[in-house]
């Protein structure tokens, strides 16, 4: 069995995020960079199922040359391989574009038993790579899993809906994406770290799969950032000191809520 | 041309609310565009359940094969929609099986997807979307470039749901291929009924102030007073005290209620990410420099022990 790992490389969570010159993009001055937490739910379970059963894990990412970093920390957690499509510029935030970039990829690099990624990147927040690659390849998805049995050539997998669960069937190959819940991703090891070292990237470019990153971006994008803003800030609140008397700043509160805002 | 196709989701039969809010929106938009608003449901026995939809143009798929969801059979169905129809917008809901819908439809029809927007309007003749980034640490506005069709999800609870007067035009859909592989084996309902954050009007969260799994009680209690759903901060997330469902923030949902109350949750930037854009926001907590406070329209500083117990007291009085 083989596994891939798609993996998106953004900004920490604790990040502030500020704008950048262009209008449409953050400033990166700055930003520490991390696998996205989702992907590390992904990875973690790539490399659980190659332990159990073998395998290889191969971990895939489409990005500047940044992303490498991302790649040998993969590595050192325990994938065996990790292959880097250089440049993204252009199609930052377009999930069709990435996904046909990643589709690519994987059809170049496989074939894969399971394709796993996370539910989202937290970064242009689409939540659609996922499910596009796995349009892209042909092959069946489930999106946001939490829990996954795999058995011989089907899985079982169990996803959050709104308002419950879900529990969905499907042969592999398949298209997992992972949710927090799946498992604890586990910290390279010092072991890890150093036979991670003498793994190489392989470097890919985007023309190597046949595609165009240009026309990507250019006359076949399909979602354009025009401009980036930061949320408008908020007027001060009224806060209701309510150390001496709890109960009077209570009801204080609940009748601004409903004579002030209307929120009751 | 200039119509917008939306994917109408039901559950058991249940039309989705946040398929209602798409579809209204998608009225009022293709009138702009100059088109009209045509409806696309699937499922099994859910032909009389188009009434809902008010009077809209519903392409109706109704087949045993489509009884439970499935991200592929129901793809191919909207494609089928969008084929007969032509649109120049695919409007979805942005839930889980939403995204599924409109990932797969991405790939299949070469249109690129405004995802999980809160804001859309109509410049030059085309859609342009406004959505929250980096769970919603900054805004983008973003469009479609020059696919055949746009395919935009809405965020649940940000439109308004107003059904059009009438009574639907039901086309039957027939015989959609189909290749079907991923298929929903059983549906587990939440635990007790609770309301989802995902979806919820109001939400009671509560945060690391709580002191202990067991004092969620006290946010239970306010959040049935008001009807609300319950949230949780990540760090009691991570401790265990409540399930990763319930989770609000950067690497949990990102939610937009009307209103949002805070308990004892200081306000780390991945949880103000993931709840900053709700309408009035509520902070109680005992530290007067908590960041929460920042981004509070209303706020109490004070023992969370003896504020929660009294204002939901006071909201139980209001309400009565």
């Amino acid at each position: 069995m083989n596994y891939c790992v798609l993996m998106a490389y953004v900004p920490d969570t604790a990040s502030i995020i500020k704008l950048g010159a262009t209008g449409n993009r953050i400033d990166e001055a700055g930003v520490k960079w991390i696998v996205s937490p989702y992907d590390e739910y992904a990875l973690e379970e790539a490399i659980k199922i190659k332990e159990a059963r073998g395998g290889s894990v191969t971990v895939l990412a489409y990005g500047p040359e940044r992303v490498q970093q991302g790649l040998r920390e993969c590595l050192a957690r325990g994938a065996d391989a990790a292959a880097h499509v250089g440049g993204g510029e252009g199609t930052f935030g377009d999930a069709l574009a990435i996904a046909r970039v990643l589709a690519a990829a994987v059809a170049k690099l496989g074939p894969f038993d399971l394709v796993l990624t996370g539910v989202k990147g937290v970064g242009s927040d689409n939540a659609l790579v996922g499910a596009t690659v796995a349009a892209l390849l042909d092959l069946p998805h489930v999106a946001g899993i939490v829990k996954l049995d795999l058995g011989e050539g089907r899985l079982t997998a169990h996803r959050e809906v709104e308002g419950g669960g879900e529990v969905i069937e499907a042969p592999l190959p398949c298209v997992l994406s992972a949710h927090k819940g799946l498992n604890e991703p586990r910290y390279p090891s010092l072991k890890g770290i150093m036979a991670s070292k003498k793994i190489p990237v392989q470097a890919l470019t985007v023309a190597d799969l046949g595609l165009d990153e240009a026309a990507l971006a250019g006359a076949e994008a399909r979602c354009r950032w025009r401009k980036l803003e930061l949320p408008p800030a908020k007027a001060a609140g009224t806060i209701i000191p309510g150390e001496e008397n709890p109960a009077a700043a209570a009801a204080q509160l609940a009748h601004l809520l409903r004579e002030q805002a209307k929120a009751i | 041309m200039g119509g917008i196709l939306t994917f109408i989701e039901q559950r058991e039969g249940q039309i989705r609310k946040a398929s209602l809010e798409a579809l209204a929106e998608a009225r009022r938009r293709a009138t702009e565009l100059g088109g009209e608003a045509t409806a696309v449901l699937v499922g099994h026995g859910i032909t009389d359940k188009a009434a809902a939809l008010g009077g809209v143009r519903v392409l109706v798929a109704d087949e045993e094969r489509f009884a439970r969801f499935s991200a592929e059979g129901y793809t191919a169905v909207v494609a089928a929609a969008a084929e007969r129809v032509q649109p120049a917008a695919i409007f979805v809901a942005a839930t889980a099986a939403g995204r599924d819908v409109a990932g797969r439809l991405s790939a299949r029809l070469g249109a690129g997807c405004l995802a999980d927007v809160t804001q859309i309007r109509v410049e030059g003749g085309s859609l342009v979307a406004v959505r929250p980034v980096y769970s919603g640490k900054a805004i983008a506005t973003a469009d479609g470039g020059t696919g055949p069709c746009v395919i935009v999800t809405l965020r649940p609870n940000v439109f308004a749901a107003e059904p059009a007067a009438g009574s639907p035009q039901v086309e039957r859909l027939d015989g959609v291929t189909a290749e079907i592989r991923a298929v929903v084996k059983e549906i587990v309902a939440a635990a007790t009924g609770e309301l989802d954050v995902a979806e919820a009007d109001v939400i009671v969260a509560g945060g690391r102030g709580l002191k202990g799994a067991e004092n969620f009680a006290l946010v239970r209690e306010l959040a049935n007073a008001l009807g609300a759903a319950v949230g949780a901060s990540r760090a009691v997330v991570d401790a265990g005290w409540i399930d990763h469902a319930n989770q609000v923030g950067q690497t949990g949902k990102v939610v937009s209620p009307s209103l949002y109350v805070a308990c004892g949750i200081s306000g780390a930037i991945q949880h103000l990410a993931g709840m900053s854009s709700a309408k009035i926001i509520v902070a109680i907590n005992k530290d007067p420099e908590a960041p929460i406070f920042k981004v509070a329209d209303y706020g109490i500083i004070g023992d969370l022990f003896q504020v929660l117990p009294a204002l939901t007291a006071e909201i139980r009085k209001l309400k009565a």
